[in-house]
């Protein structure tokens, strides 16, 4: 491998290694968010659990 | 729907879904790293070194249509007060400089085999993309010096618009420069190649959109459902 391959092979390296850093940061963003829906999701029943009784006053 | 909830952007409707674009990128990146290996014939002058320009230049001119879609995006804030262009703006000056940053990197390797130097500061294209580069970083450290809301927004998109200014200097400092180390590709006569190069370039400069598009749309859809979270939180709370 001549000294030019070696260099152009680098660049092209250089282009992969960012763009799949970038893909890494945004997957690991993306299951921080999904962590934080899922938090959330857990949280609905017990609200809903809560206000139920309230709800049935204000009929009555 | 509460007030909290309506002031939340909507992700906006989109005609290419994200699966069809991320396959795209692939095969137009694979199909770009085929012809550019084994199909492009080598350069008289270079030789084989110039394989690093399909990139280096795709990679450039999609920066700079980051920026240009950027100050777009700025415009639209200013112009119409469309809640979703800050945010856009946002995420394309993100993108910018993603490519920026590979733009430096390739050239700066290209450089080292050509002239036999990392970086030349009397290179005025060199030195003028350095300066578009480190202008849009300012970008974010003027976004977040500032609380989030009204005034961020129209001071990022002041900004924005005032880094597009930037993209025609650095683009004309290669012509206007008396010192043409740099490779000039594109005349007022069409560009300075022919045949399987261009063709090859044409395919690596589809490849480099369509990946920032496709990475624009991935980045943007985190931002939008993090702020949806964060209202949503708010709400909750």
């Amino acid at each position: 491998m001549t000294t030019s391959e070696k260099y152009v092979t680098a660049a092209y390296c250089v282009v992969f290694a960012v763009v799949l850093v970038y893909v890494l940061i945004m997957a690991l963003k993306l299951q921080r968010l999904e962590r934080e829906v899922d938090e959330l999701a857990g949280r609905v029943p017990e609200d809903e659990a809560e206000e139920a009784p309230r709800e049935t006053a204000q009929v009555g | 729907m509460s007030p909290a909830a309506a002031t939340i952007p909507a992700v906006g409707r989109t005609r290419i879904s994200l699966p069809a674009l991320a396959a795209g990128s692939l095969v137009l990146v694979t199909t770009a790293l085929v012809f550019v290996f084994f199909v492009a014939p080598d350069d008289a002058n270079q030789g084989f070194s110039q394989r690093i320009f399909y990139f280096h230049v795709s990679i450039a001119i999609t920066a700079y249509a980051c920026f240009a879609g950027a100050a777009w995006n700025a415009l639209r804030h200013l112009w119409k007060r469309d809640p979703r262009a800050d945010l856009q703006s946002y995420v394309c000056v993100h993108q910018g400089l993603i490519f920026g940053t590979l733009v430096l990197l390739t050239g700066s390797i290209w450089a080292k085999i050509s002239w036999g130097h990392w970086w030349l500061w009397s290179e005025d294209q060199l030195v003028l993309f350095l300066v578009l580069f480190l202008f849009y970083c300012a970008y974010f450290m003027l976004r977040f010096s500032v609380d989030p809301g009204p005034q961020r927004a129209n001071l990022s998109a002041v900004y924005a618009l005032f880094g597009v200014v930037l993209i025609p200097v650095s683009f004309a400092a290669i012509r206007l420069a008396k010192n043409l180390i740099h490779p000039v590709v594109f005349t007022l006569h069409g560009p300075n190649f022919g045949g399987w190069i261009l063709a090859t370039y044409c395919l690596a400069q589809s490849a480099m959109l369509v990946l920032a598009y496709t990475l624009y749309r991935v980045e943007l859809s985190g931002k939008r459902l993090d702020l949806r979270l964060r209202r949503l939180r708010e709400v909750l709370a």
